[in-house]
């Protein structure tokens, strides 16, 4: 067992660094970039913790992980102890310990970070996770007894994944449908391998398959079946809706339907979900980017994904296109690094105002402008404006809009009776996740709009406490 | 996986599957299509639902062999598995009495025209079909088109069969001997489509085609589906397939349906490399 060391001592210890991919070499390759703590640097790491009597960190985790519990176990040697106790809470560490914008949630009101660097909270994170994968460990088996109701949910995202994996604990049986061929929804056709490998939310899924989750793939809720028909028909209790913000925004300049300019959604699908990176190996292509410009429109997450998969896909000059400034962006702070790292250009205080196309209707080109930022608006961002004369040319071959998504309307249009806003996210009470419809529950991105993986697995862990209380108690349907 | 019931060649390249999937089966409704994959590396591919049948649980589809994934699918048999099938998906076909109708399918287009034919028929039109093809032994669904028509043509273009022409030399002809046509439904080849719909407008005659672009989720989620109609956006999969066919901007969707052309040339080459190395081991 490592010592615990007196509190001098322990601001004393430099944030320990992560080995990673080199980044002229990773950017040829779709392997993980980060290869995570060694166990002394773990060790290390998590002796910085200076084990506050209130642990102000937790207050910055939507989800409540008992942070300096876990971290003293490490100090102890316990990794898969500290598992086990990140799980009572979180039930996707590997996930979460790669993908979570830890800068604006523990490690922020980490107390070690108003002088030093915060306790790397998300990669100790990550580190016990993946040890306890690679142990094979089983999951919990179920032990409360069957109570002989169903629950249908709807998307097999975070959202959907975490409410799926609570029920099933608390006796009901649960199936999960979703439309696509395969499960994880972003995480599996969003996020790109080299951040979070494919094969971590396969494994997770199939711990959930063990402990009698159902799932069933190819089926489009509000065309293959209604609610209706799932609960009318089908026996199902109740209804989780956690269908993500699948609806891509383009911006509505002129030539946005050139050949070479693809959603983010679409670009991402292709290279993740359909394995385009390998084309001919998988049948799916994807335009040829060697020695190409792309351009990525926008500041998020999806934009720096987008932008550093056209880089591996050997594209000469990748572009961000961000109209606010970085400091505006966004995206996790760790990617816009790496992004920076693997040669991705950034071209602030920019908007695209046209797309402009060759005969065959291929872009060649967009014609940008120059922005400046003026009192901040509704976000508290300082709003964009442009700066009259300023258009300049950008040749480019290949353009990825990543501005966002609205909300997907199959749902909708076949159950009417569950409210949405005018920006087409689910209407639901914000302590129940109760929809305006009896029986049926939301959350993740289709309620929050684009969001956090996070933020969707606390959606669901709270849908599936009301779910319970409303299938035992059969109370009343308040909204 | 889901099982292939029947196989059998139509005309040359053109083949009908029945594939076991009871709630598609029973759910689909006229225009609406399905997604398939066949296996692990394959991409998703849209096809129009032909038919269906719910005694037995079975969705009709109907393929015409042109890059790999089709011409792979064709070499499938019944007793055979595919990996995915997901639908229905896209909006039924909007289906009233509108009095004479003229369902016109080009090529394998015929197998889209034909459900909505029938669903035109039981909601008391007039029904004209035009069947057109490239050659006699092209022309599909004959007798079916027959069946539910009051009229029913076929066209070649090399004039081996019926009417020697193409669909719009018979539909100008159903125009000229003063036929009061209320509707017209246009499935095949992007350049027949918009011939039909060319030849429609100045007569202001209701025209609906179903486009085909490349898609992917079929859901709305990737866009990759979005077309040009009236001067918006719209995705194919979701809001359509079916538009009118005067605000379709043609051009557009010849363009981006070519995108990836020369991929699918490669991946066809490379599969029909391989088939032939197969059959030289099977040979050997
Ligand atoms: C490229 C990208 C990168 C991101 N990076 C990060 C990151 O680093 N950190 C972070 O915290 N967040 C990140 N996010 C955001 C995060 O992924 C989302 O907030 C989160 O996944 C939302 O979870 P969800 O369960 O609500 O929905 P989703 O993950 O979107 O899952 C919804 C699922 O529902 C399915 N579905 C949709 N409609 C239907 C239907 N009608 N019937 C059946 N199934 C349906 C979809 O196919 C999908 O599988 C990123 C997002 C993107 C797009
Ligand atoms: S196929 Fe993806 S949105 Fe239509």
């Amino acid at each position: 067992m490592a010592e615990f060391l007196p509190p001098k001592e322990r601001m004393a210890i430099p944030k320990q660094i992560m080995p990673e991919q080199d980044p002229l070499e990773r950017r040829n390759n779709f392997n993980e970039v980060n290869y995570g703590f060694t166990k002394e640097l773990a060790i290390k790491e998590a002796q910085r913790c200076l084990q506050c009597k209130t642990a102000t960190c937790i207050d910055g985790c939507p989800v409540d992980i008992k942070i300096d519990d876990f971290i003293t176990l490490i100090v102890e040697e316990d990794f898969l102890g500290a598992a086990k106790k990140i799980k009572e809470d979180n039930v996707l560490p590997a996930i979460c310990g790669r993908v979570c914008p830890q800068e604006e949630q523990c490690e922020k009101t980490c107390v070690l970070g108003k002088k030093y660097e915060p306790v790397a909270i998300g990669r100790l994170e990550r580190f016990v996770a993946d040890i306890e994968m690679e142990a094979g460990v089983e999951p919990v088996p179920v032990t409360t007894p069957k109570k002989g109701k169903k629950v249908a949910i709807v998307g097999s995202g975070p959202a959907g994944l975490s409410c799926a994996g609570d029920l099933i604990y608390m006796g009901y049986d649960v199936t999960v449908f979703e439309a696509l061929h395969e499960l994880g929804g972003v995480l599996v056709y969003g996020i790109p391998e080299f951040r979070l490998p494919k094969e971590i939310v396969r494994k997770e899924i199939h711990n959930m398959e063990k402990i009698g989750v159902k799932f069933e793939t190819d089926m489009v809720i509000g065309r293959s079946l209604t609610i209706d028909e799932l609960m009318q028909e089908e026996g199902y209790g109740a209804v989780f809706i956690g269908v993500g913000a699948g609806l891509p925004w383009f911006m509505n300049i002129p030539g946005e339907n050139l050949v070479g300019v693809y959603s983010a959604n679409e670009f991402l699908t292709r290279v993740n979900l359909m394995k385009a990176y390998l084309f001919p190996e998988y049948d799916m292509p994807i335009l040829d980017m060697k020695g190409k410009n792309v351009a990525v429109m926008g500041g998020g997450n999806t934009a720096m994904d987008a932008v550093r998969i056209s880089k591996r896909l050997g594209a000469k000059h990748s572009y961000i296109v961000y109209r606010r400034s970085e400091i505006e962006m966004p995206a996790r702070v760790e990617e816009v690094h790496h992004a920076k790292e693997e040669g991705v250009e950034f071209l602030m205080l920019t908007a695209p105002i046209e797309m402009v196309g060759d005969e065959k209707g291929r872009i060649k080109a967009m014609k940008c402008i120059k922005m400046e930022l003026g009192e901040p608006d509704d976000s508290g961002r300082r709003r964009p404006i442009p700066i009259e004369g300023s258009e300049y040319i950008l040749d480019i071959d290949v353009a990825v809009i990543a501005i966002g998504n609205g909300s997907n309307p199959l749902i909708h249009q076949t159950s009417p009776e569950i409210e949405v806003n005018k920006w087409g996210n689910i209407v639901v009470d914000a302590d129940t996740m109760k929809t305006t419809r009896k029986g049926v529950f939301a959350g993740g991105d289709i309620v929050t709009g684009g969001a956090t993986v996070i933020l969707a697995m606390g959606a669901g862990r709270k849908a599936a406490k009301a779910i319970d209380d409303y299938l035992s108690n059969g109370k009343e349907w308040k909204y | 996986m889901y099982q292939i019931t029947e196989a059998r060649f139509l005309a040359q390249d053109i083949k009908l599957f029945k594939i076991k999937e009871p709630k598609i089966a029973e759910k689909r409704k006229a225009g609406q299509f399905v997604i398939i994959r066949i296996e692990e590396h394959g991409e998703r591919i849209p096809l129009t639902i032909a038919d269906s049948d719910t005694s037995d649980g079975t969705v009709t589809i109907i393929v015409q062999g042109v890059g790999k994934t089709t011409k792979q699918l064709n070499m499938l048999e019944a007793g055979d598995e595919i990996m995915d099938i997901v639908g229905p998906l896209g909006m039924p076909s909007h289906i009233e009495n509108f009095g004479t109708t003229v369902s016109i399918g080009g090529g394998v287009g015929t197998a889209i025209a034909y459900p909505t034919a029938v669903a035109l028929k039981q909601a008391g039109n007039h029904v004209i079909t035009i069947n057109g093809a490239r050659s006699k032994d092209l022309v599909i669904l004959e007798e079916e088109m027959k069946e539910v028509s009051d009229e029913a043509y076929i066209t070649t273009d090399d004039g081996t069969y019926g009417h020697h022409g193409f669909v719009t030399d018979m539909l100008q002809k159903l125009i000229d001997d003063g036929t009061k046509i209320d509707f017209v439904l246009a499935i095949g080849p992007i350049p027949m489509m918009k011939a039909v719909s060319d030849l429609t407008k100045p007569h202001g005659i209701k025209t609906i085609v179903s486009l085909n672009p490349i898609m992917i989720d079929g859901t709305g989620m990737c866009g990759g589906c979005r077309v040009a109609v009236g001067g918006k956006v719209k995705f194919a999969c979701v809001d359509g397939p079916e538009f009118d066919a005067h605000d379709v901007d043609f051009k557009n969707l010849t363009d981006r349906n070519r995108m990836y052309q020369e991929y699918e040339k490669k991946s066809l080459e490379l599969y029909e490399h391989e088939c032939k190395l197969n059959k030289q081991i099977v040979k050997t």
